[in-house]
């Protein structure tokens, strides 16, 4: 079946089979090599890319579904094309140690672009929240939040003080992830 | 000013940044070109008897280009530890009997990848089930055996020469004794296990996801019968290892055993689903604790007792146990210390290092033994630890585990993570907590630990080249997957030579540029191939001081390095130098040398973990960690300060959530990251990290190992901290990993 | 993993895709946001011949207020993330994002959506019991034309619905509740887990996920609050009538009572203050 899908805005065309999943077309039919595969379960987020501006998981996207869509990956972020990460994200990756093996990072990567572009108040608690469809094996995620909060233009030091403070005095009821309502 | 001891940022991560590292499924080497794709099918059983395999309906599936069984290999079964029983091989393909779920029984080569897994499925395999062991306890009895010609499923003992005395505690005012179960962990690196190979004539090119290049270069070519020059192995970026990627595994040689009879290279990666089951896995100990002392808090007898599962064939897992027992008292100083461990075979996933490799496993075991101890003679658990622990002026401390410690400060590690925790104000409001009879109580988990790095592999070598353009190459026999080393061991160079780090290159993972080396394992980089790289850099000064001194006409005790400028100048004598750049353009400036300590390091710590325990749901909520980590001085903090994170995240993770289980008849419960608790952010908090600072005599630079402390330390903290929060309530113990059904079941059990 | 080999199409109408799933009967699988089908076709526990893939229908991708009938009607193709994000469903049906915030993560909320997850039929997801705690209607269309049938009716066990094979669900209508207490308590290991139990409230109403082959209400539990009972009463009620499952996370004994502990706060919080 002939899909034309957009690659970090380059169009590129293929006959592939209904089954490929996105991540393969992305990986061996355009040749885009960072985004990784982790998991067969939608669990690990490794294969995270936008798609038409969204996080997904292009393990559980057909390249179908993303025909006449667009799908930017780490490769099309600023900088990247000279191997300079310049991109906010990827800059603060680099300067908070926010990677180890690097295998988690590209999808990584591209859901803290997805989680900052959906909230300008981020704050540590909902950084944590927000990466939640992505593990990471290395770093703990301690240096991982720092970036996504510096990348956030936020001061990492004062969230992570701020956190720690409210988790002490902490009253919400449960533990359970309740929503309160009424 | 020095470089060293400075937050540098990381040389590997521009590349990671933006077009991405290169495992080994990224690689585009030409040499691949037409790879066929291996797809492995697996047993659906845990112990059988193969009764037929039909490949015929595989062989007629798209794209096949041949099916493989294991009655067409002409490899021998492989002993894959050679201190086990010599009867438990492994085939690389099974033929007569399989002995776990996951355990390659046929090997199906494809032209396109999604071919593979339609064909694997039609290979039809008959089997004739036999009787499943998946307790260690169980199959030490010997009633269902795995290898019916070992006559036994003990593939190592250790200690059980002798009978336990049955009387060494009988001098003790206070003895405690308790059942521990140190489960079972996947490593999990996110990149699964990967390889490719090709043959140029007899010449054997393997790539392949691991953590050291020569010794998985030395098992491929015994596996397949090669000389080691004729083998070259080559590791790509890595993405991760955790202990899980040391050494060869029997599917890296069937990939080049494949490829030499198919006359075309082949690549195989492997799925997840196939990693939760062929890749080794770690921990997996039985212990009884047995600790004993007087009523004042004095420890003075400990005994230790392991039976380590291995599962179906014995790998690293059998080495565990040597270094759990050598391990065994901690940081304490207990006159009298007995252990003895077995290890034995069941019909599980195969065992072997994870992030740790058997310390881990001592310091739970002492720690909680120290917790029960206190706990039955009422004193403050820390309290009982600071009394115990060794004194700052015994070392080097010859240890009843049979090793010397060299140095340590337990106490001050122990009062600082304390302090910093705020731990009298914590003990004020869990009681305050336990007074009102809140939902949500408190637990404060104490951790004091040793661990060993560097251990049984001591020597590394180094070359350190200057180049007449001045840029520097660095070739190490370490491996990182993660850890930095290009930065790190860069700056190693860069403070001997005065060359910037970004015109220093490290390479590594290459047998055919680095014929020698260990590897990265047991936190062993930084002062073993570290320190070799610190040495090479200063001979290679002497040297070029040595070539300066002719061409400088002065002598060379008058000649000294000018870091400005990377030039060797004549002290005193301005303008007089030659920069070793022109030195190299005269004749190859290069050093190879070999660094030797000769003994271990032993870094150590302690952690303190704060928890909230719902009451009602069994729910833990970590709030806090505090790690005071002693490993001698600094290199990099950043890269440090990363190895303490990943570690008290995978130790948490032990405590609270992880856990490879099976059911009755040996059927992974945990197959996928679905089922298996690898924690996301969302489930841990930042870490408070503590600085302390001890060097070892054992290296000129004062470097121990730092890549395993903080999994050590913060399991059994975590642990504490959960029982600690419920002690009142009558719970003593719960084993890990303390899930909120485990808790609540314990909370119950305590009730009655 | 990846799929066994199958025919897709991708209607452009509604009607193109109803008269395709007609003409392909049971062979084929209605692929909306693919977070429930493609991982089970993964790893080869589903191999539908033929994917209809309604991902794109703008008609199915709306959520309006019909005041006369004083519901918000939700297109069954809208995903959870334009759920979470609804100001109308803030404030008429607010229990309904704030149950779809919980759904899996971010990336699977981009592309799950709520008629998905309510075929899908699996009773450890979010979505069914809070449609019953809401008292949804699902509107089904198939060559016949469209009917509706209550949430009540519409499950008949594990993966199973009154859902016809030639029918697709196109809308969820549900009554405004926005001037009632509602609550949502989850209980995960992890924060992006299936949950081991949760419970729903909206009112007087409560909808329990995984403590039986569907999503379940906690009848016995309403009914004792429909007696003037207190709420610690009626929360030690919410077992009554299930079977809740076993598995590595919770043994029946333990979600008979967490489902207790759970049912008690949310109706702590929902009724707080009221």
């Amino acid at each position: 079946m002939k899909v034309e899908i957009t690659v970090n805005g380059e169009r590129t065309s293929a006959d592939v089979e209904p089954r490929q999943l996105l991540a393969h077309y992305v990986r061996d039919t355009v040749g885009l090599k960072a985004t990784n595969i982790g998991c067969d379960t939608t669990s690990c987020g490794a294969c995270t890319v936008l798609l038409d501006g969204e996080a997904v998981k292009s393990c559980t996207v057909l390249s179908v579904q993303a025909d006449q869509q667009s799908v930017t990956t780490m490769e099309g972020l600023d900088g990247a094309g000279d191997g300079r990460p310049e991109h906010p994200v990827t800059k603060a990756f680099h300067a908070e140690h926010g990677l180890q093996c690097g295998f988690c990072t590209p999808g990584m990567v591209m859901s803290a672009v997805s989680l900052i572009s959906h909230d300008s108040d981020l704050d540590e608690r909902k950084v944590r929240e927000g990466l939640e469809g992505n593990l990471c094996r290395c770093t703990g995620y301690h240096n991982i939040v720092r970036a996504v909060l510096v990348a956030a233009g936020k001061d990492p030091d004062a969230e992570q003080k701020a956190e720690a403070e409210s988790d002490a005095l902490r009253t919400a009821p449960g533990f359970s992830r309740g929503e309160a309502g009424a | 000013m020095s470089i060293l001891g400075t937050r540098v940022v990381r040389t590997e991560d521009p590349v990671f940044l933006t077009r991405g590292a290169t495992y080994t499924d990224d690689l585009t080497d030409e040499r691949l070109t037409g790879a066929l794709h291996l797809t492995l099918v697996r047993s659906p059983l845990a112990h059988a008897t193969i009764t037929s395999i039909d490949t015929s309906a595989a062989l007629d599936s798209p794209g096949v280009v041949a099916v493989v069984t294991g009655a067409d290999l002409d490899i021998a079964p492989a002993l894959l530890f050679p201190g086990a029983n010599k009867a438990m091989t492994r085939p690389f393909l099974a033929t007569d009997r399989v002995r776990f779920v996951g355990e390659p029984v046929a090997a199906v080569l494809t032209e396109e990848f999604y071919q593979g897994e339609d064909a694997a499925e039609l290979v039809d395999v008959e089997y004739e089930p036999l009787p499943v062991v998946i307790d260690p306890l169980a199959a030490a009895n010997d009633e269902t055996l795995l290898f019916p010609e070992a006559g036994t499923n003990t593939a190592a003992a250790y200690g059980h020469d002798s009978e336990p005395d049955a009387d060494f505690f009988a001098g003790c005012e206070v003895v405690v004794t308790r059942d521990l179960v140190n489960q079972r962990l996947a490593a999990a690196p996110l990149e699964t296990r990967a390889a490719s190979a090709f043959w140029e004539g007899d010449h054997l090119t393997v790539y392949m996801s691991n953590q050291n290049a020569q010794g998985g270069r030395d098992e491929v070519a015994g596996w397949l019968g090669l000389d080691k020059d004729k083998v070259r192995v080559i590791l790509p970026d890595v993405g991760g290892g955790f202990g899980a990627k040391i050494g060869s595994d029997p599917e890296f040689a069937l990939v080049a055993w494949l490829a030499r009879q198919q006359g075309r290279p082949v690549r195989w990666n492997e799925s997840r689903s196939e990693n939760m089951t062929g890749m080794v896995q770690g921990r997996a100990q039985r212990q009884t604790v047995t600790i004993g002392g007087s009523r004042d808090g004095r420890v003075t007898h400990y005994r230790l007792d392991v039976v380590q599962d291995l599962g179906a064939y014995p790998r690293l897992g059998t080495f565990l146990p040597m270094f759990t027992r050598m391990m065994a008292p901690g940081t304490y100083d207990i006159a009298n210390v007995d252990s003895r461990a077995r290890a034995v075979v069941t019909n599980t996933t195969s065992i072997a290092a994870y992030r740790g490799a058997g310390r881990p496993e001592a310091t739970a075991a002492v720690e909680r033994a120290m917790d029960l101890f206190a706990a039955e003679i009422g004193m403050d658990p820390a309290q009982v630890r600071r009394l115990n622990v060794v004194a700052p002026e015994k070392f080097p401390f010859q240890t009843k585990g049979g090793v010397e410690y060299d140095s340590g400060e337990y106490a001050k590690a122990l009062d600082l993570a304390l302090a910093e925790s705020g731990y009298e104000r914590l003990r004020a409001e869990q009681k305050a907590r336990r007074e009102r009879g809140d939902v949500r109580q408190l637990g404060i988990g104490v951790s004091s630990y040793v661990e060993i790095t560097g251990g049984g592999a001591y020597a590394e070598d180094a070359s350190v080249q200057v180049h007449p353009d001045g840029t520097v190459t660095v070739l190490t026999g370490t491996s990182p997957h993660g850890q930095g080393h290009a930065t790190a061991w860069a700056m190693l160079a860069s403070e001997q030579l005065g060359i910037a780090i970004d015109k220093i290159t490290v390479r590594h993972g290459d047998t055919d540029l680095v014929p020698r080396g260990g590897g990265t394992m047991g936190s062993r980089s930084l002062q073993t191939g570290g320190v070799a790289v610190h040495q090479a850099s200063g001979e290679l000064v002497d040297l070029a001081k040595q070539r300066a001194a002719e061409l400088l006409e002065a002598s060379v005790d008058d000649l000294e390095l000018d870091p400005a400028n990377a030039a060797i100048t004549v002290a005193g004598v301005p303008g007089k130098s030659v920069t070793l750049a022109e030195l190299a353009s005269r004749e190859e400036l290069k050093v190879d040398t070999t660094w030797d300590g000769q003994k271990p390091t032993f870094p150590f710590g302690a952690h303190v973990c704060v928890v909230e325990v719902d009451t009602e749901s069994g729910k833990v909520t970590v709030e806090r960690i505090v790690a005071v980590d002693d490993a001698g001085p600094i290199l990099n903090p950043l890269l440090c300060d990363g190895q303490r994170h990943g570690g008290i995240a995978q130790g948490i993770a032990q405590a609270l959530l992880e856990e490879v289980m099976y059911d009755e008849e040996g059927q992974p419960l945990t197959g996928t990251f679905a089922d298996y608790g690898i924690p996301s952010a969302a489930e841990l908090p930042s870490f408070d990290l503590v600085e302390m600072t001890t060097p070892t005599p054992v290296n000129p630079m004062g470097y121990k190992g730092i890549g395993e402390a903080g999994t050590i330390g913060s399991t059994p903290a975590t642990q504490s901290a959960v029982i600690d929060a419920l002690s009142h309530l009558g719970v003593t113990h719960i084993d890990m990993p303390l899930t909120p059904l485990r808790v609540w079941e314990a909370i119950q059990e305590a009730s009655k | 993993m990846i799929p066994l080999a199958f025919d897709y199409a991708r209607p452009d109408t509604l009607d193109d895709a109803i008269a395709l799933l007609a003409e392909k009967g049971e062979d084929a699988s209605v692929l909306a946001g693919g977070h429930s089908l493609i991982p089970v076709m993964k790893v080869r526990l589903g191999a539908p011949e033929f994917l209809i893939d309604i991902g794109r229908l703008s008609e199915l991708s709306c959520i309006t207020l019909d005041e006369a009938a004083g519901e918000v009607a939700v297109g069954a193709g809208t995903k959870h993330r334009d759920v979470v994000d609804s100001e109308l469903l803030a404030a008429e049906v607010p229990l309904l994002p704030a149950v779809a915030r919980t759904v899996g993560d971010p990336q699977i909320r981009a592309r799950g959506t709520l008629g998905g997850t309510l075929a899908h039929a699996d009773p450890a997801a979010d979505l069914p019991a809070a449609a019953l705690a809401l008292d949804a209607t699902v509107v089904l269309q198939g060559p016949r034309g469209k009917r509706t049938v209550p949430i009540g009716e519409f499950y008949t066990g594990v993966f199973s619905t009154v859902r016809e094979p030639d029918e697709l669900i196109v809308e969820v209508r549900f009554p405004r509740s926005g001037d009632k207490g509602w609550a949502y308590e989850k209980f995960t290991r992890r924060s992006n887990d299936w949950a081991i139990v949760a419970v729903a409230v909206s009112d007087d109403r409560i909808g329990l996920v995984n403590m039986g082959s569907t999503a379940l209400r906690a009848t016995a539990t309403e009914q004792a609050l429909a007696e003037g009972r207190s709420i610690a009463e009626a929360a030690s009620l919410a077992a009554e009538g299930t079977e809740p499952p076993s598995d590595t996370h919770g043994t029946p004994a333990y979600r008979t009572h967490l489902v207790q502990v759970l049912t008690r706060r949310a109706l702590e919080t929902s009724r707080g203050g009221r």
